[in-house]
């Protein structure tokens, strides 16, 4: 360790003391008659500012040692299916642990939301490589479809579910349309544009979307048409009437749970299906070589806008689900953060794999809730466990790409 | 039976005339090459075959068991498609995340969409897409075998030596079964071993599929070695026709490319 390490370590410490000052060096505070006054915390700049300085040369002296930072992906991840029934047993068997609270069961079922949605841009980033940063727009479409068609027509949570994909999918051709010449940033700059052009939509639209009021009332799924509700709507049956048990908000809850888990089981399977098909193949190459596909004759129209709309629909499943669980969407819900999430959760988890994207959800959604114990440092942990899986694994958390067809595989069938 | 006629094509890029009134054909069973110093035209009348520009001025016509099609109105991917014009690229273009044998069914992807009736079958795993996987694995196995990359049919194209992705490359233009392939400089960055074994391939292909060869290249071992009839093209114009030996020694060749290094 050269006088050259403890300059960088002091430059890092420098810049750190210098952000953390205005970001953590003051804080303001009610006098109360006096107004509002200002009381520095310099003993957190130097806190900082130290952490960065002794973080930097823990690393430079960890590199000297040649204890290698691996900062290139594993060659193979062997145990991807194992793994993966694991992560099934567990989300199964969570509502029946011990511990499962209510805000246990909230919060699974918010990740599986989460790995819905992520599974379903997989399908458009990861696949078929289109940077969509715009996917909350489907997200949306799903949501406030259920909400009208329950509101209008009276359809319920499993009848107007076909209805919600399919508009979400049409939303997802008609809005693939203008951009099919358009690659990478590009494509990334218009798509964000159609997300905040939804949301607008949906905020001003008043006498049918409720403008910034939103949607209330939307209705809960039910269990073969026995609703989760203490008393039973006229002469009908409740759930835990039906089946003779006491009543209890946490039935409705776990229902809820085991209603997105298999829906993202679902599309999991559908995605995995696909992928093994010309189509998903099609996606690949496209995103390989979209000049190489022209040349082999494949249509990459057709394969840019199928992406599109097997993506979209697979987030209006989503958007109408998170609608029956919520009982109320606004357009607050459907942010660009959002959608900068779903993303995150897709790259963090390795482009294309369907594990990396559980565990990466599991990772962003939980970190920030779990985060509140820290309070006003969770967004500092969350940065820091984002920085951290960027430098370890910078291809994702999963990042092995499992071939769709092995020769051995396919003549042995 | 196929048979490419070129008519008179030209092909400007604002003022510059990249191709000038240019008319050749190209035969089933045969290797026609187009040979040309640097900038001539070669790989543009190719773009122009393959639908990646639209000629100018000019009539191309694709001749294929009895239809007959006119490239210079379909789009790119539908000259591949229904044409069967099947071409390789100057700098490689393999799918390079992916193995070989995936580059090779996505070369087959028309007949395997139809067959899926459009994923319908394939999602269903009806025995009718399952049949047409086996034959389409049953055919990049024999062109995996044919190029000598059997033994790496599993492994990522990318990590291939580059000799090798240039006969993937060719392998996979032959998987959509075309009426006439186009190389574009296939021997460029390879060794005297690695050019044997593409002259070979390339013979091979015109002997055994009877299909057309249109093949740019510099090599002139390769031109002269395999080509039954060679254009030469310099500053966008056609100088030469004929059978290899004669255009070697036309004196406007000669004199245009030829000449340099017969002279040194």
């Amino acid at each position: 360790m050269g006088s050259g390490t403890v300059k960088d370590a002091a430059l890092a410490g420098v810049v750190a003391a210098i952000l953390a000052l205005p970001l953590a060096g003051f804080q303001s505070v009610d006098l109360g008659t006096a107004g509002l006054g200002i009381e520095t915390r310099f003993s957190y700049v130097a806190i900082g500012a130290g952490a960065v300085f002794f973080g930097r040369l823990a690393l430079a002296f960890l590199r000297g040692l040649h204890v290698n930072v691996p900062s290139v992906a594993l060659p193979r991840f062997q145990g991807g299916r194992l793994l993966g029934g694991v992560l099934v047993a567990a989300a199964v068997a969570l509502p029946f642990v011990p511990f499962a609270s209510r805000d246990v069961i909230y919060l699974g079922t918010t990740i599986l939301i989460y790995v819905m949605l992520g599974w379903g841009l997989n399908v458009v980033v990861g696949l078929a490589g289109l940077l969509d940063l715009g996917y909350v727009a489907f997200y949306a479409v799903g949501a406030y479809s259920f909400a009208l068609l329950a509101g209008w027509l009276g359809l319920g949570f499993w009848e107007a579910l076909p209805f919600s994909g399919l508009l979400a999918g049409t939303f997802g051709i008609v809005l693939g349309f203008p951009v099919l010449r358009l690659r990478g940033d590009y494509l990334a700059i218009v798509t964000l544009g159609f997300g905040e052009m939804v949301r607008i939509v949906l905020l001003n639209w008043t006498n049918v979307t409720g403008g910034p009021n939103g949607i209330a009332g939307v209705p809960a799924p039910t269990f073969f048409g026995l609703p989760f509700t203490p008393r039973a709507p006229h002469d009908g049956m409740t759930f835990h009437g039906f089946f003779g048990i006491a009543f209890d908000a946490q039935q409705k809850m776990i229902f809820l749970y085991f209603v997105i888990l298999a829906l993202a089981l679902a599309t999991n399977f559908l995605t995995l299906r696909l992928r093994r098909l010309p189509i998903g193949r099609a996606w690949e190459a496209l995103r390989e070589d979209e000049i190489a596909c022209r040349a082999l004759g494949i249509d990459p129209t057709k394969v840019k806008l199928s992406a599109f709309a097997i993506g979209a629909t697979l987030g209006g499943f989503a958007g109408a689900f998170f609608a029956t669980r919520q009982g109320f969407i606004s357009p607050e819900s459907f942010t660009f953060q959002e959608s900068a999430t779903i993303l995150a959760i897709v790259v963090l988890g390795g482009m294309g794999s369907q594990t990396g994207v559980v565990l990466a959800a599991i990772v962003l959604v939980s970190l920030p809730e779990l985060g509140r114990v820290f309070a006003e440092f969770r967004m500092l942990i969350f940065g820091a466990a984002m920085v951290l899986i960027m430098v370890w694994r910078p291809q994702g958390l999963l990042a092995w790409r499992e071939p769709s067809i092995r020769l051995a595989a396919a003549e042995a069938r | 039976m196929s048979r490419l006629a070129v008519e008179h094509l030209s092909m400007r890029f604002g003022g510059l005339v990249a191709i000038n009134d240019v008319s050749f054909s190209a035969e089933s069973a045969e290797i026609t090459s187009i040979i040309g110093p640097n900038g001539a035209g070669k790989t543009t009348v190719f773009n122009c075959l393959t639908g990646f520009y639209r000629p100018s001025v000019g009539r191309l016509a694709l001749e294929r068991a009895g239809t007959t099609h006119l490239l210079e109105r379909m789009d790119g991917f539908r000259i591949a498609r229904e044409a069967g014009v099947a071409r390789t690229f100057q700098n490689v273009r393999l799918f390079a995340g992916m193995t070989l044998l995936e580059n090779l069914i996505v070369a087959q992807h028309n007949r395997l969409m139809r067959a899926s009736l459009y994923s319908i079958a394939g999602l269903l795993g009806l025995p009718r897409y399952r049949r047409a996987e086996r034959d389409a694995v049953d055919r990049a196995r024999r062109w995996l075998d044919r190029v000598g990359l059997l033994a790496r049919a599993d492994d990522v194209a990318g990590n291939l030596p580059y000799g090798a992705q240039r006969r993937l490359e060719i392998a996979r233009a032959m998987c959509t079964e075309p009426a006439l392939l186009c190389l574009d400089e296939p021997a460029a960055g390879l060794n005297p071993a690695e050019t044997s074994d593409l002259m070979r391939l390339v013979l091979s292909i015109r002997e055994d599929e009877g299909i057309g060869v249109l093949l740019i290249e510099h090599d002139m071992r390769v031109v002269m070695g395999i080509s039954d009839h060679v254009i030469v093209l310099n500053y966008g114009r056609k100088i030469a026709d004929g059978p290899a030996q004669s255009v070697r020694r036309d004196p406007a060749v000669i004199n245009a490319y030829l000449g340099e290094e017969q002279a040194a």
